[in-house]
């Protein structure tokens, strides 16, 4: 019997063709059709104590939704998964299941896993195809007050799960539109725009107010919020662009990664002149760091027009922390990988636009801190690499405008806020963190884990004062 | 949406005056700081310094010169219509105190809408302030009665010597800063170059010198490093740290270079609007 369904294979997911879609900033991968999203979800065994969900941040109920994707009860499947999160659809497209749910789930020991991301798309696009928008019930009006600060997944997840338990819930976002890095930072080709817009529309109608260009600790602090709302929730992200502190970093054609994506995804600037945001159109790329940020960089330049983008890494390519995916789609479109490489200097023109990176070949030491070996620099190595675009994606900070601005709210030593990991609550009465600005940049998934767990304690606190 | 109650052609309409309807950031805003605006749903972000608010009537004034596609825009905004976003106050305030010798503030073309709240401030906490404005021309000058109000002293110039003093800003400053009266303090905000050149001037004389950077934004939070700039050696974020800094320590020419980053596109984008403008297609 199981032996019969195992013959079943992991159902692939069709993609637009790379030649074609890195001209274009259209969705890659096109998602299941119902005859395949069923076949998938037949592989789904149903455990009993499903290993799948211990790897879930949000314990979404698996094995549930997939059973109802098989039995063709759409609009029960997207009900099971919003009991637990907010957004399936940004979820299922962006989560890097691989190492979550999928890698535990059973199947994955003798074959392949059951592809939930897939599955979890699939229902919550059908939903959306069908205008299918069940709200959730909420309970009655507690006539208490809360104030969220950022509106990225951290955020939404707590304005969420507290409007269903009966308090209003006001965000503040400092932007002109809702969803934090799902509008600015990742691309429309990963994760549609639209679909982020849905997801918001659906909280508004729930009730939840967005209150836009609002940046807190600027134009409201803090302690003000406190004497309108009973509770504060910080979610403000990792919002502090690095850049390297070496020569020639302020030449023109030289972007943080912050800078490049929120032009190209928040402002639509590859749009221009249809959008009036314009941004610098490279044709010979370089970007710098190989994370996902990195990626999401090189395959929109490549959009953008470029004839060839490199990922310049100090490192090896085992060591890229970029999501395996990630590395396969771009590699696909014709990103190349330039690695043991770092930037010393870069080199302008006579009218202070880049054109070029002084660079030394780098080898792999011992490992570090980090357990990935340690580029060392080779002496004497220097070469020189033209470019004429630069974006530099070697990570965020944490921004201090909220955390300066706020007393009482403490730090850790590189900015990030303290808060407790089992409550979400920070050393300030009432007020709440999570999301990127506790951990640093981690994952949309994460940041709703943290928004879940502060939402339940801002609920006991409201319900019952602690 | 944010209206637009006054609306004023200024300097033969190259300059464009709105006062906005925005109570919260009226009720906030300090001298020396800026807002970010942009018009509709495909617009740019555009920082402006507020030239002045009214907390009680709940407004601001922004005072802009048409330069490029996004101005051009916002002129063809009239009284009743708005900009569809506007974030404020942002920025450090002006550091405004007593000062036992003069402050002088210089502004040139628009950038005297920037030190008019700055002049104001000073003149308010008890010091002399001397104002000298400057432009092209007399047809181009803006807000000499306003800086008249605002300040002790008041010197206009123009470049072509139709009005005033016939020469720069920088001309006027130097009979000052030569002058017996001691100068604690200059602000100054237009031009790159002017700021420059005020900035070699006073270093000179070793006379303190704030200026007010236009540099190009997109967030305004600090997040992007868009509007970074050299001061002291040291990268600093024009839009939380500024955006006004120590003018011996600026590097200018940086500024000017970076603030010509996207001329060409800039340029790509006007000729579409003006051709959109005449099909008829705005609107
Ligand atoms: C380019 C890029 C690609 C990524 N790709 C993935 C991926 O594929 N999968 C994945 O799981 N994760 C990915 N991540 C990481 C993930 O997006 C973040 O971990 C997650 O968004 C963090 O959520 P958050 O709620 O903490 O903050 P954010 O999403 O950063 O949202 C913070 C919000 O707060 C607002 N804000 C900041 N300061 C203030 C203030 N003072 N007042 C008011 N509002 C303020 C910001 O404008 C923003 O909207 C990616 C990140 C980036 C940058
Ligand atoms: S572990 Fe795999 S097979 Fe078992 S319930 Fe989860 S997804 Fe289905
Ligand atoms: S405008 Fe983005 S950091 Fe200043």
């Amino acid at each position: 019997m199981a032996e019969k369904k195992e013959k079943t294979p992991r159902q692939a997911m069709p993609e637009q063709d790379p030649q074609v879609r890195r001209n274009n900033f259209d969705e890659v991968p096109l998602g299941y059709s119902p005859e395949t999203a069923q076949l998938e979800a037949s592989r789904c065994l149903q455990c009993k104590k499903p290993s799948c969900v211990s790897g879930c941040p949000v314990e979404i109920d698996i094995p549930g939704f997939i059973g109802l994707i098989k039995e063709g009860d759409y609009s029960g499947s997207i009900a099971k998964l919003k009991e637990m999160t907010a957004l399936p659809a940004v979820c299922g497209r962006v989560c890097p299941q691989e190492v979550q749910c999928e890698t535990l789930c059973v199947l994955g020991k003798k074959g392949e896993p059951v592809a939930i991301g897939r599955l979890e798309r699939f229902a919550a696009d059908m939903a959306r195809e069908k205008g299918d928008q069940t709200l959730p019930a909420a309970a009655p009006k507690t006539g208490k007050k809360v104030a969220v600060v950022g509106s990225g997944p951290a955020g939404v997840t707590v304005a969420g799960d507290l409007i269903l338990k009966g308090h209003d819930v006001t965000i503040f976002e400092a932007f002109h539109k809702a969803g934090g890095v799902l509008v600015y930072g990742i691309p429309e080709f990963r994760l549609p725009k639209a679909i982020v817009q849905d997801e918001m529309d659906g909280l508004a109608k729930l009730g939840v107010v967005f209150e836009l260009n609002q940046v807190v600790g600027r134009t409201v602090s803090v302690d003000e919020l406190l004497e309108e709302y009973d509770a504060v929730f910080i979610s403000v992200g990792a919002g502090l662009p690095s850049f390297l502190g070496i020569p020639g970093e302020n030449l023109i054609g030289i972007y943080s990664a912050n800078e490049y994506l929120t032009r190209s995804n928040l402002m639509k600037a590859y749009l221009f002149p249809e959008y009036d945001t314009p941004i610098v159109r490279g044709k010979n790329v370089c970007v710098l760091g190989a994370g996902n940020v990195a990626m999401d960089s090189a395959r929109t330049a490549l959009r953008l027009g470029a004839d060839r983008v490199r990922i310049v890494y100090r490192r090896s390519r085992e060591e890229m922390p970029a999501r395996a995916e990630e590395i396969h789609h771009g590699e696909e479109e014709g990103v190349e990988f330039y690695l043991l490489t770092n930037p010393v200097t870069f080199i302008g023109d006579e009218n202070g636009r880049v054109k070029s990176m002084e660079c030394l070949k780098m080898e792999l030491g011992e490992p570090d801190d980090s357990g990935r070996r340690r580029p060392i620099p080779i002496e004497g190595s220097n070469f020189e690499l033209e470019t004429d675009l630069v974006v530099i994606a070697v990570g965020a900070g944490a921004n201090p405008l909220i955390t300066s601005t706020t007393p009482g709210l403490e730090v850790n030593k590189w900015g990030y806020i303290l808060a407790e990991e089992e409550t979400g609550k920070t050393r300030k009465p009432r007020v709440w963190a999570g999301g990127d600005i506790v951990t640093g940049q981690a994952t949309v998934i994460l940041a709703m884990g943290a928004g879940r767990i502060a939402a339940n304690s801002m609920h006991q606190y409201l319900t019952w004062g602690w | 949406m944010f209206k637009i109650l006054e609306r004023e052609e200024m300097a033969q309409g190259t300059v464009i005056k709105n006062v906005i309807e925005a109570p919260k950031v009226a009720a906030r805003a300090k001298p020396g700081q800026f807002v970010i605006i942009k018009a509709n749903e495909t617009g740019e972000r555009i920082p402006l310094t507020m030239a002045d608010t009214d907390p009680k009537k709940g407004t601001i004034t922004i005072i802009y010169q048409v330069v490029g596609k996004s101005t051009a825009l916002f002129k063809s905004l009239q009284v009743g219509e708005g900009y569809q976003d506007l974030l404020g106050p942002l920025g450090q305030p002006t550091h405004i105190e007593k000062h036992d010798g003069l402050v002088i503030c210089v502004g040139g073309g628009t950038g005297t809408a920037v030190v008019h709240p700055i002049t104001k401030g000073f003149k308010e906490e008890g010091n002399e302030v001397v104002a000298i404005i400057g432009s092209r021309n007399k047809d181009l000058l803006i807000l000499e009665d306003e800086m008249t109000a605002a300040s002790t002293e008041i010197k206009v110039c123009t470049d072509d010597g139709s009005y005033g003093h016939h020469g720069f800003v920088t001309d006027v400053l130097k009979t000052y800063l030569e002058g017996d009266r001691k100068v604690s303090l200059v602000v100054a905000a237009g031009p790159v170059p002017m700021m420059k050149f005020v900035s070699k001037m006073t270093e000179e004389f070793g006379v303190k010198t704030l200026v007010s950077l236009n540099s190009i934004m997109i967030d305004g939070t600090g997040m992007c490093g868009g509007c970074r700039v050299s001061v002291g050696g040291k990268t600093r974020f024009t839009c939380v740290e500024g955006p006004e800094f120590d003018g011996h320590q600026v590097d200018f020419d940086e500024l000017t270079q970076r603030l010509s980053a996207y001329q060409q596109m800039e340029k790509e984008a006007m000729e579409k609007f003006d051709h959109d403008c005449k099909i008829g297609l705005n609107k």
